[in-house]
């Protein structure tokens, strides 16, 4: 797959991580090479997770013992077929299967893993000289929320074990946590974000479009287009900068060329409410506000928000769907939810 | 629905929607689950909000399709 950008690289822990097959009682020791691997992923925001069959407390304890642990999300340790733990850390990570990168020593386990998800990068560990090289490991930029973003999805899993313990609907649930969006105008040091968005976003992603760095640039300069970035707080922390809306304004014709947000807060209703607010702009100024939505396999959540967003299909244009709001009544907003303009 | 909503204190006609009370992760979750558990396919020009917004929206709208199938 040519231009992939892995997300998430799987790690297999004997004979890949340490020399030595831990359940067999060896005194495993750590490959030279493997820390710095995993830190210069760590430092480039590409996620990381353990594959292994193994005792999962006996192995745990082993890579914590290395320093090693604190890397790893959604660890899958137990002794069954590598595919189905790789398929579980796609799915609780919420990415797709090409975005992973399994890592393993045994041809019957590349092959197995594989062969169930043939989207998956399979990697034997043999020989890790100039992995952190690779192109599918070098995202074009590093921004703020990349560098971070290891700590952003533990405050996730630590907000979901906090939301599976509370006694109540989600509803309530998201009433808990005082949550605040921060909509504002992107300067030039969001642009790198911004692009990342537009590379990264598949399901929250109106149109699929991407957007280069320096054709942001050209657009916050422009007196035309409005680019908005979106930040997500809440009382256990932030979420980082999530969410993009790229507005061409032609008078009183405003066109939702893009919007999308980052599939890690997809549970918090925050799409209904941008676009709530997005219609309330437009109402204000006295312009009509459209959105243009390019249907993918993995996008029809943004078109039924969209439409339950009270929108209607005004028109088509090749494989893009013209929507237009329905202007005629200002749109109420949650109340679980505070909005800042920045 | 009941994880999303408290049961008790919604009447068949109560529209979700406008009580705030659920979001499009709600709504594509709903239309997935209808979509299965009765193994119909919603169109584009179904999804509207009309047919998802009350218990009673819902179990008409299913009921018509059904009624097609």
């Amino acid at each position: 797959m040519r231009g992939r950008k892995i997300k998430c690289v799987v790690w297999d822990l004997d004979e890949t991580v340490w020399r030595g097959i831990l359940s067999e009682g060896d005194d495993v020791k750590l490959r030279p090479k493997v820390p710095d691997i995993m830190r210069g992923l760590d430092e480039r925001g590409i996620l990381q997770s353990v594959c292994s069959k193994n005792d999962f407390d006996q192995a745990w304890s082993k890579l914590d013992e290395m320093g090693l642990s604190y890397l790893f999300i959604y660890p899958q340790i137990s002794w069954n077929p590598k595919s189905m733990g790789v398929k579980e850390i796609a799915k609780l990570i919420n990415i797709a299967q090409d975005a992973i990168a399994f890592v393993d020593d045994q041809e019957f386990e590349l092959a197995e893993v594989g062969g169930e998800c043939p989207n998956v990068m399979c990697i034997n560990s043999a020989d890790l000289d100039g992995f952190l090289e690779m192109d599918e490991m070098n995202p074009r930029f590093i921004t703020e929320d990349s560098t971070r973003r290891r700590l952003l999805y533990q405050d996730d899993i630590k907000r979901g074990k906090i939301e599976d313990s509370f006694v109540g609907t989600k509803d309530e649930f998201l009433r808990t946590l005082d949550m605040k969006l921060t909509i504002s105008l992107a300067v030039e040091g969001d642009l790198k974000r911004a692009e990342e968005l537009t590379v990264r976003t598949h399901q929250l992603n109106s149109t699929g479009d991407v957007y280069s760095y320096e054709q942001l640039r050209e657009l916050i300069g422009s007196q035309t287009y409005e680019v908005l970035i979106v930040q997500l707080d809440d009382k256990y922390g932030t979420y980082g900068k999530i969410g993009l809306a790229l507005i061409e304004k032609d008078g009183i014709r405003w066109e939702l060329k893009l919007l999308l947000m980052s599939c890690r807060v997809i549970s918090r209703g925050v799409g209904g409410v941008i676009l709530s607010y997005l219609v309330n702009k437009a109402i204000s100024n006295g312009a009509e506000l459209f959105a243009r939505f390019v249907p993918s396999d993995r996008n029809r959540i943004m078109y039924i928000s969209y439409k339950f967003g009270g929108f209607r299909e005004d028109g088509k244009k090749g494989d893009c769907i013209i929507l237009k709001a329905d202007t005629s009544k200002l749109r109420v907003l949650p109340d679980y939810i505070a909005i800042e303009e920045g | 629905m009941g994880n999303y909503i408290k049961i008790d204190t919604i009447s068949d006609d109560d529209n979700f929607f406008e009580k705030g009370l659920v979001n499009s992760l709600f709504a594509m979750q709903l239309v997935s689950f209808i979509e299965k558990e009765f193994g119909i396919v919603i169109d584009n020009d179904e999804l509207d909000i009309e047919n998802f917004q009350s218990i009673n929206a819902v179990t008409n709208f299913i009921g018509n399709k059904l009624a097609l199938k």
